[in-house]
């Protein structure tokens, strides 16, 4: 037995020893450089709710993504349908399908050219021919389905991880969420409005020829002609001449996208004109855009982002050297922003907020203070109570209580756990139950001794027969917080995380601590009496 | 110090009929309460936005509600939050034209134009789409109900199936119980009370388990007598535990609610109420169920 109560009370002292260390990073800052280099520098960090910031879950409408590829699509079967001079064809998009009509004498010769050529597409409906002409209904399979749907949550979450990194934001989580979601948090973002607007813009630039021939107003009231659309101008925030809300009739195809683009920066203001974004196009851009310009001289070139017509300038010349610029009529911030998204490249789907909590920084040191005050009063009730009830037993209890804390938090430190204002309350609540342990023991230890034990075999019974009770009042507990983890977000997560843990820590403390010091007493012949 | 001096024996289960006939009526009364008025739901649940507001100077209700103007399509409700005097407003936006996102800013500039920039501070702004709502209000509901059947599975494992049918249909009435009282006190339901109800759930049952503990300890010990007495035997043995281990967390919980602050209110609240109600059931629900199974067991054979 002596050999057991040493053994155990060294494993304690180390232990306190291990908590205190995981603990010094998150009371201690800086921390000094000979600690890093072999100790832990985990600790503990603060939720959103607590240090001010943005949580945004961001959803993917995917099916945008979808139906944009369906429509290149559609414009690759056109073309190699033509190359390979199959004549009398229509290749139209209905929703997410492509609709080919072609002469039934044909019919077998597009087939092969799907089969051999598109094997991603697949036949949605069985081939009908009515009156000589046949029609196929085409869709993507569902593995490319599968694939796309991914690769546009996938890709737009690496495009804002860029984004964000170039706003600027110090230890951002983005992470996707379920099938389509991108989840986004921002701890302690001053301006969470303009963070959005980076966040949110689809930034989608393309290069469109103005259609002059088409009358403007004709276009808006009937409706434009095949091939082309009408679109309409940006209105900048900046100062100089107010951009008005013009129509512009343009040819649907781009002639270039944005993902040639290199780099972005602003210019400043000049005379009459905001700031601009000036856009360095890399190699095959650039001969692109050269190419562009030559065939085009003297028509106008729109420069389209999102759906809004920016600028659209005369081509004088052939322009070579891969540079190009966005005027817009922009505040300086409006172009740094835009020159930040367009680096960071466009989203292949528009995305939607579907969620967003944001909090300042006055309100979660709020917070903590007032966790901190309820923390103190809570456990102090709980500590003078327990020496009030079961005396000797109960100061046992608190100290144990205290150990309990002590390792409560270095677990989380350890976890690199994130303390949220539910977290908190969860390391209050705990206080409150860290002790039931005690309570069942010391009221079994009472039992015995009225049952006319000796305080040594009463300790002993105690702590046996109040065993199975403990074991199973924690793990319902437990259980219901692993259940809660399971389905909680953000600050609930927080919660059950400090509940888990918590129940853990209350186990060792309450139950193996608190026996050592007996176990100590009895070693010392010290057991004839207890208070209790 | 002694609470509950040894030898006490209350003949608990003599109020089993009158127990069991009160709370079916008052969780009767929750569940007609919960169809017809309807929980109040907060954002996380029901969509929409809330946004807290303090105010350096003291305002009244009606001139934010005037400088807010027309932001939502519903209503918009205000209330006081927080401490007295904190000038701090609660503001509900059940659904709004303008697009989630943008309504920060849209509330800012409104009330800029009335109280100043220096005039308030926006101290939290949550939205939440419709979408995402309906899913948390569903997983939130079954995390409690997958949490209560889980509990009674536990025990019917631990122990006996008949205690872990009293388990459960103790921790049925807990949760209500719970429910009911937000309800009645008109807090809202977002996802710390989820946090709640499943924490009563897991610490409601405690009590159950130490009854149970007792009851096969004694069965075990006392032969010859029936399960009524073995019960209330066990009960008034373990009632000090109970009533003390429960004491300690509330003692806690008391701290939370008058010190937690606005966030952490109704949460506090909650596991309040549902830990009192844990005691009860435990005593007045729980083991009546196991001596009516107990019953229609015999009566059977």
């Amino acid at each position: 037995m002596r050999q057991s109560v040493l053994t155990r009370a060294v494993i304690f002292a180390i232990a306190i020893l291990a908590a205190i260390i995981y603990l010094v990073p998150t009371f201690v800052s800086p921390l000094p450089s000979w600690w890093s280099s072999f100790l832990p520098t985990d600790r503990i960090n603060l939720g959103l709710d607590l240090q001010g910031g943005s949580h945004l879950v961001l959803g993917v409408k995917v099916d945008k993504a979808i139906e944009n590829n369906v429509e290149r699509m559609r414009g690759d079967l056109t073309n190699v349908l033509r190359e390979k001079g199959v004549s009398g064809v229509s290749v139209e998009r209905v929703g997410t399908q492509i609709q080919v009509k072609v002469a039934a004498t044909n019919a077998e010769r597009v087939r092969g050219i799907l089969k051999s050529d598109f094997g991603h597409l697949v036949e949605a409906k069985t081939p009908q021919t009515t009156g000589g002409i046949s029609e196929f209904y085409l869709t993507l399979s569902k593995e490319e389905l599968r694939s796309l749907r991914d690769y546009a949550v996938d890709q737009s979450l690496e495009t804002i991880r860029n984004r964000i990194d170039q706003f600027g934001v110090s230890e951002p989580i983005i992470q996707r969420e379920g099938q389509e979601n991108i989840l986004i948090q921002l701890p302690g973002i001053q301006d969470p409005e303009r963070a959005k607007e980076i966040i949110g813009k689809t930034a989608l630039l393309e290069f469109k020829l103005v259609d002059d021939a088409v009358n403007v107003e004709d276009a808006i009231k009937n409706g434009p002609p095949p091939g082309r659309q009408v679109l309409y101008g940006h209105a900048g925030k900046g100062e100089g001449l107010a951009a008005e809300k013009q129509a512009y009739v343009l040819e649907s195809r781009p002639l270039m996208t944005g993902e040639y683009i290199q780099d972005a920066r602003v210019r400043p203001a000049e005379q009459l004109h905001g700031a601009s974004v000036e856009l360095i196009l890399n190699a095959s851009g650039a001969r692109l855009f050269e190419q562009i310009t030559a065939a085009n001289v003297k028509r106008r070139l729109a420069i389209v982002l999102d759906n809004r017509v920016y600028s659209a300038p005369v081509i004088q010349e052939r322009i070579g050297g891969g540079r190009a610029s966005i005027t817009g009529n922009f505040d300086i911030k409006e172009a740094r922003d835009l020159s930040i998204v367009l680096r960071a490249g466009a989203l292949p789907a528009p995305v939607e907020i579907l969620e967003e909590r944001t909090v300042g920084p006055s309100l979660g040191s709020d917070s903590i203070r007032q966790g901190v005050i309820s923390f103190v009063v809570g456990s102090s009730l709980v500590i003078v109570f327990m020496i009030v009830y079961y005396r000797g037993a109960g100061a046992i209890a608190d100290v144990a209580l205290l150990f309990h804390i002590l390792f409560l938090l270095a677990i989380l430190a350890a976890l690199k756990a994130v303390l949220t204002m539910p977290g908190i309350a969860g390391i209050v609540l705990i206080a409150g139950m860290a002790v039931d342990a005690n309570v069942l023991i010391n009221e079994r230890i009472r039992e015995e001794l009225r049952a006319g034990r000796t305080p040594r075999s009463a300790i002993e019974a105690g702590y046996q027969h109040a065993m199975p009770a403990i074991i199973d009042t924690n793990v319902t507990t437990f259980l219901s917080g692993l259940i809660l983890f399971q389905f909680g977000t953000g600050p609930i997560k927080g919660f059950a995380v400090t509940l888990c843990v918590g129940i853990l820590t209350t186990v060792v403390t309450a139950v193996y601590m608190s026996r050592i010091y007996y176990d100590y007493r009895a070693m010392k012949g010290k057991l004839k009496r207890i208070s209790i | 110090m002694e609470l509950i001096k040894p030898g006490m024996q209350i003949p608990f289960t003599q109020y089993r009929y009158i127990a069991i006939a009160i709370s079916s009526v008052v969780n009767l009364l929750v569940l007609i309460l919960l169809f017809t008025k309807g929980p109040l739901l907060g954002v996380d649940f029901a969509g929409g936005t809330v946004a807290q507001l303090k105010f350096s100077k003291p305002v009244s209700i009606p001139e934010i509600r005037n400088a807010l103007g027309e932001l939502g399509a519903g209503d918009t409700v205000i209330q006081d939050f927080g401490q007295e005097g904190s000038n701090e407003f609660l503001v509900r936006l059940q659904r709004t034209s303008v697009q989630l996102g943008e309504l920060g800013e849209e509330i800012k500039a409104r009330l800029t134009k009335q109280f100043g920039s220096n005039g308030f501070e926006v101290r939290r702004i949550e939205s939440v789409g419709p979408k995402v709502g309906k899913e948390l209000r569903e997983k939130g509901a079954w995390s409690v109900i997958a949490a209560t059947i889980m509990m009674g599975v536990y025990i019917w494992f631990r122990f006996e199936l008949r205690f872990g049918l009293g388990a459960v249909v103790a921790l049925v009435h807990d949760v209500l119980v719970t429910v009911g009282a937000l309800l009645i006190a008109n807090y809202e339901f977002d996802l710390t009370i989820i946090a709640a109800l499943l924490t009563v759930v897991g610490y409601s049952v405690n009590d159950t388990v130490i009854v149970c503990d007792r009851v096969r300890e004694n069965m075990r010990k006392i032969k010859r007598v029936t399960l009524e007495n073995v019960i209330n035997t066990s009960i008034n043995e373990t009632l000090s535990r109970t009533i003390i281990t429960t004491g300690t967390a509330i003692l806690v919980l008391v701290a939370l609610f008058i010190l937690g602050g606005g966030v952490i209110r109704p949460f506090a609240f909650a596991l309040l109420v549902g830990f009192f109600s844990g005691v009860y059931s435990t005593i007045f629900i729980a083991t009546p169920v196991v001596l009516l199974w107990e019953k229609r067991a015999v009566a059977r054979k």
